[in-house]
Formats: C-alpha cells, structure tokens, sequence
C-alpha cells in the first residue's frame, strides 16, 4: 500500500502544471480584464455596454465551463457504463455539481450586467427581471441547470449503489443528448435581446463581435476558468474516493 | 424481434382491455380536470388555450404513462426478462404508450373545444399537430417511467425528471399552435419536421439505454 501512495503522490506532482496554469491565466484574465482598454471602437457598442463589457471574461467563461464540465460528466457516464466501474459514477456526479456551481455564477455575473444593460432604468432590477427572463438563452441555461439538478435528486434517491450508479448514468445521457439540441434550437426560433442567437450560435461568436485585443483575454480567460472548475472536481472525486475506501475497509 | 414487440403490445393492450378501471381513471382525470378549468376560466383567449391546452396534456401524459412500468411486478418483469429482449419491450411500450396518448390527445381536443370555445383557425392542421405533441410528450415520458419505476420512485420523479427536458419540444408545440390559431400564419413545415426528429433521437436513446436499466 504505502509503495501505491507515494508513487501516485509522485504522480500528482508531475501532473500539476494544468494548475499552475489555471492560476496564471487567471491572474492575467482578472489583471489584464480590468486594466486593458480592448474594447472595439464602435459607438453602438460604447453605448450599449459602456465599461460593463469587462464582465464577458467572467460570464460567458461561466457558460463555456459549465458547458465543458457537464459534458466531461457525460462521457463519464458513458464510460461507466461501458465498464461499470465505480469511480466513473463518482467522477460523473462530482463534474455535474461543480458543472451546476459554474451554472449558478454564470446567472449571478449575467444579472449583474443585465441590471447595467437590459433592465428598465426606472425600476428595480427584480421587478424587471421578467421582462427579459423568457429570453432563449437564459432559458436553455435554465433547462440546463434543472436537469442536473433533478438528476442530483435522482441520484441521491436511490440506496443501492450500483442501482444508483446505472439509473443515474443513464438519466445523465439521455437528459444531455435531449438538452445538447434544444440549445442549439431554441436560439433559432425565439426573439433574443441577448447579443449572438439570430444565426444559431447559442451566445455570441467571437470571431466577430469581439475586437481582437479582447479575444487575446477572453479565449485565455475560457481556458483558465474552465482548468479551475476540472480541479476543484477533481479535489472533490479525491476526498469522496479516500471516503468510498475508508467504508469499504 | 417484430414478433417479438407485436406480442408484447398485445398483451399491454390486452391488459388495459380487462383492468378497464384504470383507463376509464383517467378518462375520469381529463373530464373532471377540464370541467375545472372550465369552472375557472370562461372563454380563453386562443394564446390562453393552447398554453392551458398543453399542460393538461402534460398531467394527462404523467398519469397514462406512469402505470405502464410502475405496474410491472418484480416477478413479471424477471419472467420477460428471460422471455424477451429489452429492446423488444421498450419498443412495446413506446407503442402503446404512443396509441393510449393518441386516443386521450384526442379525446382531451374534443372536451376542450367543447368547454372552452374553439380558437382553431386551421382545423386540420391542429388535430395533426396535437396527434404529433401527444406522440412526442408520451416518447419522453414512457422512458421516464422505466427510470423512475427501476429507481422505485412514485409518479412525482418523473415531473422533475421530465419538464426540464419536454420544455423545447413544448415551445415548438406552442409556437405551432399559434400558428394553427392564426388565420393568416402558415405552418412553418420545418419546425414539424424538427419535432419528428427529436421523437426520433428519443426512440433511439431509448433503444440504446433501456438495456442498461433492466439489468439487476
């Protein structure tokens, strides 16, 4: 045993410059993203967004991870079913609710600008919010995050173990291969105020609604958020492993 | 195989014939359901209708389907088990959960129309459309059923389960219907087109992930 811990300890080691990565891009995303002065010189633009356009390195990097992190779930859920191997599921559940924590801050970040941006001046932003909540993507995002939250109390409902893990799995694959299209439709159909949408795309594309000097922090600002999301997940699969061997002796 | 889901079917069909209690339940669930509607909104406008319209499809397709597996005992489903394939079965299910949801979308129009006035400009077209939303909504729910029937839930999982993921196929639905109340908008034949797709991609998942379900 103490010869498998110290060799995976090493392991750990060696793995660990996605994290100092992480750390990195995001000093740059938070240093670069207040201080630079990227944003494109188009009047439309000065005047709708103002100096709240600092806030895409932050919001939309929510989504991208929130994205990735519910999609590394699924492929998890595949693989465990494809071998029925416990750590899958563990792994599976573990990325959907750091997946649903990124969902939660996408909301709070896109509230924030949208009380700048979309919200009637005269009123408060919770009486306005109504208004502008039937909005396609943010009811995707909504679809999203009750999907992995039903599929937590799903998961949770059942005792057996290894019930549990194929219920589960199976919930997860059919919910997401259902939630992937209606994402991409759903934008196509319905009147949008948010930027992006009208050509299927379900948020902005940035190739070109975003001036080059905000690309160099935005992709960067993607990368980074999304490495930290995968290592707080994996920080939770490592305690609830330790915890799974811990019952299992 | 077809042999196989056709004998299937029968004996669902077979069943629901001699236990009549629980189809004439939930003609009893639309009648007085409506008749409940009726008693609290007079006369809709059409967009009213066909948002109350399709809930109550909702809740009609929650409490047709749900008994389709939760009623199979541990012992019968050990006995098809080691009689039929799954995939046969699922494909049974999904069948007559497809004519049950048919004939009570149907009936469902009829009380509707009956009690709160008849907002349809494009006659035809909607009994289509609302054929196709009772197919898509018993699709997706049938196979909640088998979730929530194998995690040994009652009906109430498979409302969390499902709204979540009937949503886009809902404001499909909705938006095609205001479309049939409309006299001047036409159908757009792309959007019906989109629904039959994603009924398919739910056939498909079914058959690929059911399997996994019914191990034990």
């Amino acid at each position: 045993m103490p010869v498998n811990s110290m060799t995976e300890a090493k392991n750990y080691m060696h793995k660990s410059w996605w994290k100092v990565l992480s750390i990195i891009l995001l000093f740059y995303t938070v240093i670069a993203g207040f201080l630079s002065d990227a944003a494109p010189k188009d009047v439309n633009f000065q005047k709708s967004l103002g100096e709240t356009y600092r806030n895409l390195y932050f919001h939309v990097c929510m989504w991208f991870a929130m994205m990735i992190l519910f999609t590394i779930s699924v492929v998890n859920a595949i693989k465990y079913l494809r071998t029925f191997r416990d750590k899958y599921d563990i792994y599976s559940r573990k990325f959907a609710v750091i997946g649903i924590v990124f969902g939660v801050l996408g909301y709070a970040t896109g509230m924030i600008w949208s009380s700048f941006t979309w919200a009637d001046p005269n009123k408060q932003v919770v009486n306005a919010f109504s208004s502008f909540a039937r909005d396609p993507k943010l009811i995707g995002a909504a679809i999203a995050l009750l999907v992995y939250f039903a599929y937590l109390i799903l998961r949770d409902s059942i005792q057996d173990m290894d019930k549990r893990a194929r219920i589960s799995s199976v919930y997860n694959i059919f919910a997401y291969a259902i939630l992937f299209p209606a994402i991409w439709i759903l934008p196509r159909i319905l009147p949008s105020l948010h930027p992006g949408g009208s050509d299927g795309n379900p948020a902005l594309d940035p190739k070109d609604s975003l001036g080059s000097g905000m690309r160099l922090i935005f992709y960067p600002a993607v990368i980074g958020w999304t490495l930290l999301g995968i290592w707080i997940a994996t920080l939770k699969i490592r305690t609830s492993l330790i915890k799974e061997q811990k019952l299992s002796k | 195989m077809l042999k196989q889901i056709l004998t299937l079917f029968k004996k669902d069909l077979l069943l629901e014939i001699r236990q009549q209690y629980s189809f004439y339940g939930i003609l009893l669930y639309i009648g007085a359901t409506i008749f409940v509607l009726f008693m609290a909104v007079e006369e809709p406008e059409s967009k009213v209708w066909s948002g109350l319209f399709w809930v109550i499809q909702l809740f009609i397709c929650i409490n047709a389907v749900a008994k389709s597996f939760l009623q199979e005992s541990r012992g019968r489903m050990l006995y098809f088990y080691s009689v039929a394939s799954p995939v046969a079965f699922v494909l049974a299910k999904l069948m007559f959960n497809t004519l049950l949801m048919f004939v009570m979308s149907l009936l469902s129009l009829l009380l509707f129309t009956l009690f709160l006035g008849n907002p349809m400009q494009k006659t035809l077209p909607f009994i289509g459309l609302v054929v196709l939303g009772g197919w898509s909504i018993s699709l997706v729910f049938s196979f909640l059923a088998a979730i929530a029937a194998r995690a040994q839930q009652n009906a109430a999982i498979m409302a969390i389960l499902g709204f979540p993921i009937i949503i886009p196929q809902l404001v499909l639905l909705m938006r095609l219907s205001n479309a049939a109340f409309a006299p001047l908008l036409t159908i757009p034949m792309s959007t019906v087109l989109l629904l039959i797709a994603i009924d398919f991609l739910i056939i498909l998942l079914a058959v690929i992930l059911f399997p996994f379900l019914w191990k034990d």
